[in-house]
């Protein structure tokens, strides 16, 4: 779980890195060469495959933990329990579930373009135009409100995911314990920024 | 002090329980939980009514044996101190106090406020001890331990196995306990010999117990009478993942 979730959130940094070429006036040319490269590039399709594995394991065995986790305590406590729990580690499940409703609608969006499952204007010889289709997405208001909303609980999801991953991996040092929090809440705050910017230079700048 | 006390009463480990209302007048701030739950036995008895069963044994904080969950919290609101240590001028007067038995599968309720921890004694029957001969004792300083290490094995040996931190887990998870009987070995050399076949066999009967899994949310840690760190789980984490791979 901790592994896989690393090796996604290596993944987000590398897909923001190739979303952020949409904000460059150029019609699209540099985000199509990325996305062309990610989708012909052999080494990425290799790539392409351990994520898909990754993505699926990291749900299956959040949902296997979480049922486990309901089934570990069957009669519930009456009063609401008051320990001290950072806010955002209780509703991993959620953000989580929340999360992969994100990760089906932007399968739609994209991938299942690219596959020929799902039909879009924008394709011409086969080679569907990636920065049309996201260009046409974030200029509906409210598509991109949703997106927003929807990337702010990833952001969520994030936060506690990165410091629990090394806690899970056994990293956790005097030394470190301060770092590794930091730095996932830098993460889980610029990664979601990032995505966000998208929407907001489509919708009020461009 | 008058209080009203919400408890969950059952009669047996079969009986679906609920919860009996009882006003009590006139507490001490300066009683213990304990104390205040014996008056309240006391006036029950009078009246011939079934006293509230609860564990408790040496009420100094070091059995392990008190399992109150209190107003939501394992020990009730005092920090770092177990029930038998927290005092009723932790309560204000007029409150109403909710008294509900350890939650876990694991942990079945007996009756009314005592459940049955016996699963903890399964998880170190797997190996939660070193084994060594019997006869005269060895030379302490045959064998050097860091100061560091013996310290933090110290720390480690603090759990006094009471159960709370799986009490305070939304998981119900055991990990903090199991963890600190794995840290409290694995830190000396005495322990190092069977370390490996000790985590595998201890988070296995863990498992099997029908424990739940960590998720990083530390309550366990934030509710422990004897503040073990969640740096016990990294580190039995780290000595799970060694032991499976070599």
């Amino acid at each position: 779980m901790a592994l896989l979730g690393i090796f996604l959130m290596i993944f987000l940094v590398i897909h923001l890195g190739i979303n952020l070429c949409l904000l460059r006036s150029d019609g699209g040319e540099w985000f199509n060469a990325a996305a062309h490269f990610m989708g012909t590039n052999y080494i990425v399709k290799v790539f392409e495959v351990v994520l898909f594995g990754g993505f699926i394991l990291h749900i299956l065995i959040g949902i296997l933990l979480q049922i486990q986790n309901w089934l570990s305590r069957p009669v519930r406590y009456k009063v609401k329990n008051r320990s001290y729990t950072p806010f955002l580690s209780k509703y991993m499940i959620y953000t989580g579930a929340i999360v992969l409703i994100f990760l089906i609608l932007h399968f739609m969006n994209f991938y299942f373009i690219k596959l020929g499952w799902v039909s879009n204007p924008h394709i011409t010889e086969g080679e569907p135009d990636f920065y049309l289709i996201a260009r046409d997405l974030f200029l509906q208001p409210l598509y991109s409100f949703l997106y927003i909303v929807l990337i702010i609980i990833l952001g969520f999801h994030l936060n506690h995911a990165f410091q629990a991953a090394w806690q899970t991996l056994g990293v956790n040092h005097p030394r470190y314990n301060n770092f590794i929090s930091w730095f996932g809440t830098i993460y889980a705050i610029l990664i979601p920024i990032g995505f966000i910017i998208i929407p907001v230079y489509f919708l009020f700048i461009r | 002090m008058n209080l009203t006390l919400k408890i969950w009463r059952q009669k047996d480990a079969k009986s679906s329980g609920k919860f009996v209302t009882y006003s009590l007048r006139d507490i001490s701030p300066n009683c213990s939980f304990l104390e205040m739950l014996d008056i309240l036995n006391e006036q029950l008895i009078q009246k011939n009514e079934e006293p509230v069963v609860f564990d408790h044994d040496c009420r100094e904080g070091i059995c392990g044996m008190c399992s109150l969950y209190i107003n939501g919290r394992p020990h009730g609101p005092d920090d770092a101190v177990t029930a038998c240590q927290l005092h009723m001028r932790k309560f204000k007067d007029g409150d109403t106090i909710v008294i509900e038995p350890w939650r876990a599968k694991p942990f079945p309720v007996i009756k009314d406020l005592m459940v049955d921890r016996s699963a903890f004694d399964k998880i170190i029957q797997e190996g939660g001890y070193i084994s060594v001969n019997t006869g005269g004792a060895a030379e302490a300083n045959n064998i050097l331990v860091s100061k560091k290490n013996a310290d933090l094995s110290m720390d480690a040996a603090a759990c006094i196995g009471c159960g709370a931190c799986v009490a305070a887990c939304k998981n119900a998870s055991a990990m903090l306990f199991v963890s600190a009987k794995v840290s409290q070995f694995a830190l000396l050399p005495q322990g190092r010999i069977e370390a490996k076949e000790r985590v595998t066999r201890m988070v296995k009967k863990m498992d099997e117990l029908g424990f739940g899994n960590c998720t990083n949310t530390y309550a366990c840690e934030a509710e422990c009478p004897k503040l073990i760190s969640r740096s016990n789980i990294a580190r039995m984490n780290r000595e799970f993942y060694c032991a499976k791979a070599v």
